[in-house]
């Protein structure tokens, strides 16, 4: 097989097929070191967050009394996603960085590093959403024929982080400081997101309210609660919505991750 | 490209910014940028470097240090860009440039060369069939299921040289790797690349073993800063080079 003689996108393909099993490698490898050593391995990743859920909830149903029906399945919802958005962003970042013994050595498609550490999260949210679903059932918040379409919501922002993993983990190789950058962005973030509040709470707030709006997270967040506990069918108009954010994110990802990368090598 | 070569580097220039100091902060580069500090200076490493190598060849670099053959190597398996022209090649290349990229230290043996393999490009049903082949080669069956952070180099080194060279590739490029393990590995080393050699596997050497360039290669290039100062028979170019040195 003549490998350099394939250009474009039937390089693409090819280099994709042969390096598939050092992506499932990869990911496993994070589950081992992750897990090793500790007595009650992957149940972490469901009892996390369980215990946050818990101490989130009682501080915020007693302090400040906020009118959310449902408050813990409607947070624990909100959060699973919103972290699995944030762990995959941030654990890709430095993706291609700590990469770099691989990357000097052989020859690998490098967008394969953040694109791990995104699929790490999704296999790590897969397992938080069994915390999630059990809240659920506790709080008397049954299924509905809506949770069907779970996947969607999770597909997108999974398309969505890895857009934005391949532009912060091409950035990082340039200057570090965007580490410590987008952990403050991601503090940030996190609050104008509606994870701990609903949109009822924003009203009167008009900047705030129309902050919130540009947030692509205020979309999937409000999507996968529709679907998972208020048995709302989303319209064709959120769908799209939500796709072209996801896929215009991943499309720039991709022009920049690809622009970049020619020169990594020599700053990592 | 010409059927008959399995590498062909037209032109090839490499450079690199050597920055007097590297600037990894947005701060910094920011000032520096702002003051019209930003110095870098251009190191040429490859300069218009143009020639073949024939299918079937057993072709040898050498130089002194720093002279550009790694950065050679480097282009050709793929790791780097370069600067300016052209790079083809014909066919799967197993680089042992460095053994052993890739190994996670907190996995156990078996863990790491199924990790190692995928980086290679193999697949899971390619190791599983190898598995034993590697394994034996290496020598190291008791200890596959301790932690490779307890290995010694020289058994790390086993294990990497085991996968690396479980294909036979139609490239196989060698940086200076023959001088791990002990005698009795080394010799067996050798024996697997002179049986790869005679297969059709084209074999691309970087040594400073003199000897070993000798013993091995049909043809040879000799670089100096990053020019072709010498390409042709072995004989010839090795003879240059060791007068070179008088």
């Amino acid at each position: 097989m003549a490998t350099a003689k394939l250009k474009g996108i039937n390089k693409f393909i090819y280099d994709f097929k042969r390096y598939l099993p050092l992506l499932q490698n990869l990911v496993g490898r994070d589950f081992k070191v992750k897990y090793r050593r500790s007595f009650l391995g992957v149940a972490w990743s469901v009892l996390n967050p369980l215990f946050t859920m818990l101490v989130l909830t009682s501080v915020f149903k007693v302090l400040l009394k906020l009118q959310i029906e449902n408050f813990a399945t409607f947070y624990i919802i909100g959060s699973t996603l919103w972290n699995f958005f944030a762990e995959s962003t941030s654990g890709s970042m430095s993706s291609v960085v700590s990469a770099a013994p691989l990357i000097k050595k052989v020859y690998i498609p490098k967008y394969m590093f953040p694109l791990e550490k995104c699929l790490f999260s999704l296999v790590n949210f897969l397992f938080s959403m069994i915390a999630a679903v059990a809240v659920m059932l506790i709080q008397g918040v049954y299924p509905t024929w809506t949770m069907l379409l779970f996947p969607l919501p999770v597909i997108y922002v999974f398309i969505f982080s890895c857009g934005l993993s391949l532009v912060l983990s091409a950035l990082t190789v340039y200057f570090r400081d965007v580490v410590h950058l987008y952990g403050v962005l991601l503090t940030l973030w996190t609050y104008l997101t509606p994870i701990l509040y609903d949109d009822k709470f924003l009203t009167g707030h008009k900047l705030i309210e129309t902050v919130v709006h540009l947030n692509p997270m205020y979309y999937y967040v409000t999507y996968f609660r529709n679907v998972m506990m208020y048995n709302t069918l989303p319209t064709l108009n959120d769908n799209l919505i939500c796709l072209c954010i996801a896929l215009g994110t991943l499309i720039i990802g991709a022009l920049v991750f690809n622009k970049a990368q020619k020169k990594f090598i020599l700053h990592i | 490209m010409n059927k008959e070569n399995a590498v062909e580097l037209r032109n090839v220039e490499m450079h690199f910014n050597m920055n007097k100091e590297r600037l990894d902060s947005l701060k910094e580069y920011f000032l520096k940028f702002m003051h019209r500090q930003l110095m870098f200076e251009d190191f040429v490493a490859l300069d218009n470097i143009t020639f073949d190598i024939k299918k079937g060849d057993v072709f040898g670099i050498v130089g002194l240090n720093g002279c550009g053959k790694s950065t050679t190597l480097k282009i050709i398996s793929g790791i780097l860009d370069p600067t300016k022209g052209t790079v083809e090649t014909d066919g799967v290349i197993a680089p042992l440039i460095e053994l052993g990229a890739g190994f996670d230290m907190d996995l156990t043996a078996r863990e790491n060369i199924y990790l190692n393999g995928s980086v290679l490009g193999f697949s899971k049903k390619f190791i599983d069939e190898k598995f034993d082949e590697i394994v034996d080669f290496s020598e190291m069956r008791e200890f596959l299921d301790v932690p490779m952070k307890n290995y010694s180099s020289g058994m790390i080194a086993r294990i990497a040289f085991a996968i690396a060279t479980v294909t036979t590739p139609d490239i196989l490029i060698v940086d200076e790797i023959l001088a791990v393990g002990d005698f009795l590995f080394q010799q067996k080393c050798e024996q697997r690349i002179n049986a790869m050699m005679e297969g059709n596997t084209t074999v691309i050497i970087v040594s400073h073993s003199i000897d070993q360039i000798e013993r091995l290669c049909k043809h040879c290039m000799w670089l100096e800063k990053g020019k072709i100062k010498m390409i042709g028979e072995t004989a010839e170019v090795c003879n240059a080079y060791k007068n070179s040195a008088q």
